[in-house]
């Protein structure tokens, strides 16, 4: 079974590219072609109703110079449009609040490391706010963290409200005229009311300290994730009003492809990839690449 | 999204309960829908298309000609084949080899290894043994301080080892269980890419090294398509015996379930439904194949509100419900009950109705129950047992006493008078009591 599995993955490549290599411009793809490319978009968990509707496009688009494929690349790379840049960039005179959310276990406390590591090696200083008062350990994992890099962590006691680590961190930020402020919180399963409720809660304990705080609320998903993606990102935004999507683990096998669909019909962009568990294993989030696994051409 | 393909499914289905012989069409309308399903709830799509066979092929077949409710059938056959793939009988961990047995966990960064550790733990002394909780972990930070922390709040010991070899360490943990008359010792690995050849070598070292009667594959119910080749790359390196599926107390369909096991035939041997220790539940296939299905999981429900509801009690009180003598105390035990079976909320997620319903229009209800249970705490046994002495100025009382207005007690008891009524006229079927205060106007 893992065999046959396998080779009809492989074999779907096989005739993907196959089929891909043979249309040329002005030609209609025919059936089979299509089919492909369905299962490769499924395969790399885009979700059946996206991958469905961006195949049945190609399928009405009219004949000319553009080939099929090009018009499906063209068209997932208009809607990651927006995935240009690292974020909103830095506010005048007062620090940059980024807050880290996601469900438990997709990389929030180890991407919170890689950003403040890349912001100090862009010469910002950088604060980190250990809000994960829950998790066993969270605070020490962030605080090993912390002397790796020789940046401060604000903490409390374990059990403690995390909306007030966040007014300290938000604070001392401020009085030490730090440029970032980075805040870890507990990973979360969006179905949980309280702990959604929570999030506001310290969205506003940043807003109290710093106006205009969080500047961004970034959502960390884990590429292996299947179409609960697509709800977590909603409640996500509806709660913590998320700015924008990391990837982390894109590492592994998994392509990730949730979070287009999560791009299309939320409107957010893909700010940063992770690629590994060190410290620089986070890149700029690269759409052309990105897409390239998408459509499975990246081996 | 989901809801709407799975609403579209129950639709196709109930409409071909009507017809009385299934054609071609009609067959090929509900794969059609099953696949999207099926494809929404994350099961791998080779997967998918190897089930859907197995089904198409049996639905045309004799058995749903020849019945009168081939749409029933449908679902039947469906539900049945997923409970047969997903494994018949239940199994538990294999504690095999020599004591203390080594029960080994490996998977993915981030798929709950550590929890689960801490929760198999408590698992087992529960059941009677004398569990040592180590870690090997020695590339994450503060991993081993977590599990540490975790067997703290669960009272289960934890191996403190030196080094940061983790064979090493998992040998010294072996050792430390035999001196303490400990007899499994359950292993938290660090988590690891299949990808990552060093990191496999790492884990298939231990296995050597070890020889563990249980590894145990950790597997993110959140996970997608992927999963098939995470696992089936760990079952190729390392005699994996079984997995545990964990985060399924979220709203994820769980189709990974179906992916590894028709991938690797692994049973699964318990689901993890929280953060704490105590979170760990056996696998019903039945379950998880209504999950999958999007059909709510009905069965969960009956069998949490019979283990917290006191037969007995129940069976006392049914009759006083016939009889209309249900008074405050009865009442009142109710809701105790209810909330052994948790929060409304947490009732409500697990009925297929209840999916759709934003919990957030569940919030007042809770907070309904909780100022009745007060109201009630503050009525006299006298009270309690009549009702209907409950004139003006004891309203006024209670309502005092309970820190709460005579209108809240003004509208408990018109609650608790209508569902006094309805129950009367329920009286001769047997009642749900759970439905019956959600008829007099108890939750939504
Ligand atoms: N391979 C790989 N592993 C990663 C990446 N990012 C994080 N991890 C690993 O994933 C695991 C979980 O990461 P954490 O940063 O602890 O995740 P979290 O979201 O903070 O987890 P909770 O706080 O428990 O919700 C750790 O073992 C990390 O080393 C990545 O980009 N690639
Ligand atoms: N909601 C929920 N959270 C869970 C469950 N199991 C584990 N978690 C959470 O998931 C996150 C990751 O769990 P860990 O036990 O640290 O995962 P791990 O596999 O040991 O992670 P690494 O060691 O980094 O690979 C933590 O926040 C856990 O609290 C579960 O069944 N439900
Ligand atoms: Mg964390
Ligand atoms: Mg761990």
């Amino acid at each position: 079974m893992v065999g046959a599995l396998g080779r009809s993955l492989s074999r779907t490549r096989a005739r993907l590219s196959d089929a891909l290599r043979h249309l040329v411009p002005s030609q209609k793809p025919d059936e089979e072609t299509l089919e492909a490319l369905e299962e490769a978009l499924i395969a790399a968990d885009v979700g059946p109703t996206t991958a469905l509707r961006l195949v049945e496009n190609l399928r009405q688009a009219p004949v000319d110079d553009e080939s099929p494929p090009e018009r499906l690349r063209a068209a997932m790379l208009e809607t990651l449009a927006k995935s240009k840049t690292e974020g909103n960039g830095p506010p005048d005179g007062r620090p940059q609040v980024i807050l880290l959310v996601g469900v438990n276990g997709s990389g929030k406390t180890t991407t919170a490391a890689k950003l403040g590591a890349r912001y100090v090696a862009q010469g910002r200083s950088v604060i980190f706010g250990a809000a994960d008062t829950f998790r066993a350990a969270g605070v020490e994992q962030l605080e090993v963290w912390g002397a790796r890099l020789d940046v401060s962590v604000i903490a409390h006691q374990p059990g403690g409200d995390p909306a007030a680590v966040v007014y300290d961190t938000c604070e001392a930020g401020r009085s030490r005229g730090i440029n970032v402020v980075l805040i870890d919180t507990a990973g979360r399963l969006h179905t949980k009311d309280n702990l959604m409720a929570e999030l506001s809660k310290i969205h506003r304990a940043a807003a109290k300290v710093i106006e205009g705080a969080p500047d961004e609320v970034w959502l960390v998903l884990d590429a292996t994730t299947g179409q609960n993606g697509l709800r977590q990102a909603e409640e996500f935004l509806q709660h913590a009003g998320v700015t924008g999507l990391i990837l982390a683990k894109l590492d592994g096998s998994a392509k990730g492809g949730v979070a287009l669909a999560i791009a299309e019909t939320l409107d957010l962009p893909i700010r940063f990839v992770g690629t590994g568990e060190g410290i620089d294993n986070l890149a700029p989030f690269d759409a052309e690449a990105y897409v390239d696994g998408l459509l499975g051409e990246d081996q | 999204m989901f809801e709407h393909i799975s609403q579209r499914l129950q639709r196709t289905l109930s409409m071909m309960r009507g017809v009385v012989r299934v054609d071609e069409a009609s067959l090929g309308e509900a794969l059609r829908d099953l696949r999207m399903a099926l494809l929404e709830a994350d099961v791998n799509f080779g997967v998918v298309k190897d089930f859907l066979a197995v089904v198409g092929e049996r639905a045309q077949g004799q058995e749903v000609l020849d019945s009168l409710s081939p749409g029933q059938q449908v679902v039947k056959i469906v539900h049945e084949e997923m409970v047969k793939l997903l494994g018949g009988a239940r199994v538990s961990l294999r504690l095999e080899g020599a004591t203390p047995h080594v029960v080994m966990l490996v998977g993915l960064q981030g798929a709950g290894k550590t929890t689960t550790a801490a929760k198999l733990g408590h698992r087992l002394r529960c059941s009677g043994h004398s569990p040592l909780l180590a870690s090997v972990d020695v590339h994450r930070p503060a991993a081993r301080e977590q599990l540490a922390q975790m067997a703290t709040s669960a009272s289960l010991q934890a191996f403190e080892g030196d080094g940061d070899d983790p064979v090493d360490l998992a040998r010294q943990a072996v050792e430390a269980a035999r001196l303490n008359g400990r007899d499994v010792v359950v292993l938290d690995t660090a988590g690891r890419l299949h990808l990552d050849g060093t990191m496999m070598d790492e884990a298939a070292a231990l296995v050597e090294a070890l020889n563990p009667g249980d590894v145990v594959y950790v597997a993110d119910s959140l996970a997608g398509q992927d999963a098939v080749n995470t696992v089936s790359v760990f079952g190729g390196r390392l005699p994996l015996t079984g997995t545990v599926l964990t985060k399924l107390d979220g709203d994820a369909r769980g189709g990974v379930a179906m992916s590894i096991v028709a991938v690797t035939g692994l049973p699964i041997l318990y689901v993890g439904v929280g953060e704490r220790f105590e979170d760990l539940e056996p696998f019903h296939p039945d379950r998880i194949a209504s999950r999958i299905l999007g059909m709510g999981d009905i069965l969960t429900l009956i069998e949490k509100a019979q283990d917290a509801v006191d037969v007995e009690k129940t069976a006392d009180m049914e009759k006083r419900l016939r009889e209309a003598t249900f008074t405050f105390e009865d009442f009142r035990e109710q809701m105790r009950q209810m909330n052994k079976i948790g929060s409304i909320s947490k009732l409500f997620e697990m009925l297929p109705m209840g999916r759709g319903i934003d919990s957030k229009v569940l919030a007042p209800a809770e907070d309904d129950m909780r100022r009745f249970s007060a109201i009630i705490d503050s009525m006299t046994a006298e009270e309690r047992c009549h009702p209907q002495t409950i004139d003006g100025s004891r309203r006024r009382r209670i309502a005092k006493g309970s820190g709460t207005r005579v209108q809240d007690v003004n509208q408990l008891l018109k609650q608790f008078n209508t569902a006094r009524k309805l129950m009367r006229k329920l009286g001769r079927q047997r009642g749900n009591p759970l439905d019956m205060m959600r008829s007099a106007g108890f939750g939504p």
